[in-house]
């Protein structure tokens, strides 16, 4: 047997074909799948709804937990090099004003000033003083750039009109990337001066790359158009171009998502004031999400045993329910069965009560006059004997006496249909029982034997449902059989009462009907009016006379019924027709 | 001896009483319940074969009343088993041995009768 077979409820297989007109009653199946979809659909809506719930609820506090991180970030970085910046151009305001112009102007001092802070900063390069002719007069640092005119150049004017220059990241004579930081100094008389410095970007890189950016992340300056200003570690080194486009201006702190590609950076930016500068922040956020994701795995797999574990029960208690419902009705309806069975036989023997008596009067009256006849030709003698008028009176009164065995075994079987228990001889219901089947067995030249060994007790059962249970047998027998069938009946002693055997040699039942015949509505002649009851019923008769029934067949061959009634029955108990 | 029979059917009953006539008996007949008082009032009668089921008064009712008037009188009954209940009934007061269903023998109500008479 296969695994769906041993889990297969035993409603399943019901065919509500064979429940005839009970049919109606027997849609388990149905009412099987309507409880199931009815249960889960309640049960997992709300499960289902509260899962997306959490899932965005909690994706929504991550991607606000990530915001707020990256936002804190560029904050913190755009303050410290604002800083920086602030510091380096202080640093040369101070340079400025602390020195006259004469005094810049010497080559001598202008190398020690440079000296002093290169000591206090580390990462100043050169000093240079530019007359209002944007004539660099005075240069101290590593190139001879002294005599070099800027006059044309866009940073010598930026510088007139503010005061201040910050210039992007370059390379220049150096090679390396650098910045220029210039202030301008106006003179009394109405004339001005520049002094010029280039600062090195070693420790503007070491600010941002000390910096710890969760999420594989990266953080760096880029120029309005995009240009790195210092290296990154997503997009190559300085003066590369990003990928990506610098958003438009703002005041404040902002992080926004732009996908690239496949992927998806969250960006926080923010710019720095009074420079060309921008600053980034670059995260990638599938790696943000890692954590989320194998929360969200290991929720999933949570909420998938918790399915497996809800279905399976849901499928487990409506399978009992509808298992317990089904046997029920299964019990109920053969009970009305049974009753409307029980029924039609008493209406049947009142019909036969009935019928027996008015015929008995008229065969009465019959009977008499014949015996008169009779008894005036054999008791007078003016009635001379005639042997011819003697034997017509014999012919009648012998037809009589047919026609009253009739109406008698009409009337005991209205008798008995009462339910009453007496002492009984099983062979002599069976000839009974046969009485009333003698004319089919003899149509169909079907050969019936009855064997009722000796020493055969009696039992104590109602002569009205032991008939009816050979009554089943026997027509069940006859109706497996082909004409010229052979049917045998034998009784013998068993231990504690008798065993009676009903062996036909007809088509035989195949296995997987073996097992159920005894059940309520199961039947294989439902086309030719079957209702699946006959054996039912009979198996109930036999269980309250006390008794058992087993049966053999062999297709092909024939079916045999083996019954043991006790010899003392037991007290009447409820009928109970199902297996 | 003197026997009454007493059934509803006037055929079955002049019948009866003319074949236990043809036999040397004293037997008469009658059709319905008070008839047979009538009679029983009349004649001596040692056996009444009374049919248990008649109209207005039964074989049951009829024999006590009968009784009353004659009390050593006996009794034996005809049923044609019309109902369970009848036959519940006429076993009950009489006794199976009492009892005789129709058709009946002849041979066999004058054993019955004999039987009645001897006891």
């Amino acid at each position: 047997m296969s695994l769906r077979f041993a889990f297969r409820p035993l409603f399943w297989s019901l065919e509500s074909e064979s429940a005839g007109p009970y049919r109606p009653l027997f849609q388990f199946r149905r009412l099987w799948k309507t409880a199931v979809l009815l249960t889960l659909a309640v049960v997992l809506s709300p499960l289902a709804f509260m899962a997306v719930v959490d899932q965005r609820l909690s994706r929504e506090v991550i991607e606000g937990d990530i915001r707020y991180q990256t936002t804190r970030l560029v904050a913190n970085t755009r303050k410290n090099i604002a800083f920086f910046l602030a510091e380096r151009k202080s640093a040369l305001v101070f340079v400025d004003r602390d020195n006259p112009y004469e005094e810049l102007s010497k080559p001598l001092r202008l190398t020690a000033l440079l000296d002093n802070l290169q000591k206090g900063f580390g990462d100043f390069y050169e000093l240079g003083v530019i007359n209002a002719e944007g004539l660099q007069h005075t240069y101290v640092g590593p190139f001879h750039l002294a005599g070099v005119n800027y006059r044309g150049e866009e940073w010598f004017q930026v510088v007139q009109e503010k005061g201040v220059y910050i210039s992007e990241v370059f390379l220049g004579f150096r090679r390396q990337p650098h910045l220029v930081v210039a202030v301008k100094h106006n003179l009394p008389e109405g004339s001005f001066y520049v002094l010029r410095t280039s600062i090195g970007l070693q420790t503007l890189n070491r600010i941002l790359m000390e910096l710890e950016v969760s999420g594989q992340g990266d953080l760096f300056l880029v120029n309005r158009e995009g240009v790195l200003q210092t290296p990154s570690r997503l997009f190559g080194p300085a003066l590369e171009r990003i990928p990506l486009a610098v958003p438009p201006y703002t005041e404040r702190t902002e992080v926004i998502e732009v996908a690239h590609g496949s992927e998806t950076f969250v960006i926080g930016y923010a710019f720095i004031p009074e420079t060309p500068f921008v600053l980034m922040a670059v995260k990638n956020k599938a790696n943000l999400m890692t954590a989320w994701k194998k929360s969200r795995r290991e929720w999933t797999l949570f909420l998938a045993g918790s399915l497996f574990i809800i279905v399976l029960v849901i499928l487990g208690v409506s399978t009992h329910l509808v298992n317990q419902i089904y046997l029920a009705d299964r019990e109920r309806t053969a009970m009305l069965h049974h009753m409307e069975y029980a029924n039609k036989m008493a209406s049947l023997g009142r019909l036969s009560a009935g019928i027996a008596h008015e015929i008995n009067n008229p065969l009465a009256i019959i009977n008499e006059k014949a015996g008169l006849i009779r008894d005036l030709f054999t008791l007078q003698r003016e009635y001379a004997e005639d042997p011819k008028l003697l034997g017509l009176v014999e012919a009648i009164l012998k037809s009589v006496e047919r026609c009253s065995r009739i109406t008698r075994r009409l009337l005991r079987f209205a008798r008995h249909s009462a339910g009453r228990r007496e002492e009984l001889q099983i062979g002599e219901v069976i000839e009974e029982v046969l009485g009333f089947l003698a004319k089919e067995a003899e149509h169909r030249s079907i050969r019936v034997s009855v064997a009722v060994a000796p020493q055969t007790p009696p039992i104590l059962a109602d002569r009205g449902r032991l008939q009816e249970i050979f009554l089943n047998l026997i027509n069940n027998a006859f109706a497996a059989m082909e004409d010229g069938g052979r049917l045998e009946i034998e009784a013998r002693p068993a231990e504690g009462g008798l065993q009676v055997r009903v062996a036909d040699d007809g088509c035989g039942i195949p296995a997987a009907d073996l097992q159920r015949i005894f059940e309520p509505f199961f039947t294989t002649k439902a086309e030719t009016g079957g209702t699946g009851l006959g054996l039912s019923i009979t198996y109930g008769l036999v269980k309250d006379a006390g008794g058992r029934i087993e049966v053999s067949s062999a297709p092909g061959k024939g079916t045999e019924f083996r019954l043991f009634f006790p010899q003392t029955a037991p007290p009447e108990t409820s009928r109970n027709a199902s297996p | 001896m003197n026997i009454l029979i007493v059934d509803d059917e006037e055929e079955l009953a002049s019948t009866l009483a003319e074949r236990l006539r043809l036999r040397g008996m004293k037997a008469s007949h009658a059709v319905t319940g008070e008839e047979a008082l009538r009679l029983t009032t009349e004649e001596s009668f040692d056996v009444a074969v009374l049919d248990i089921k008649m109209p207005r008064i039964g074989g049951i009712q009829l024999k006590q009343r009968m009784q009353q008037i004659q009390p050593g009188m006996r009794f034996l009954f005809l049923t044609g088993h019309g109902s369970d209940r009848d036959f519940e009934a006429g076993v009950t007061e009489v006794g199976e041995e009492y009892y005789l269903g129709k058709p009946l023998d002849i041979e066999e109500l004058i054993a019955k009768i004999h039987d009645v008479l001897g006891r």
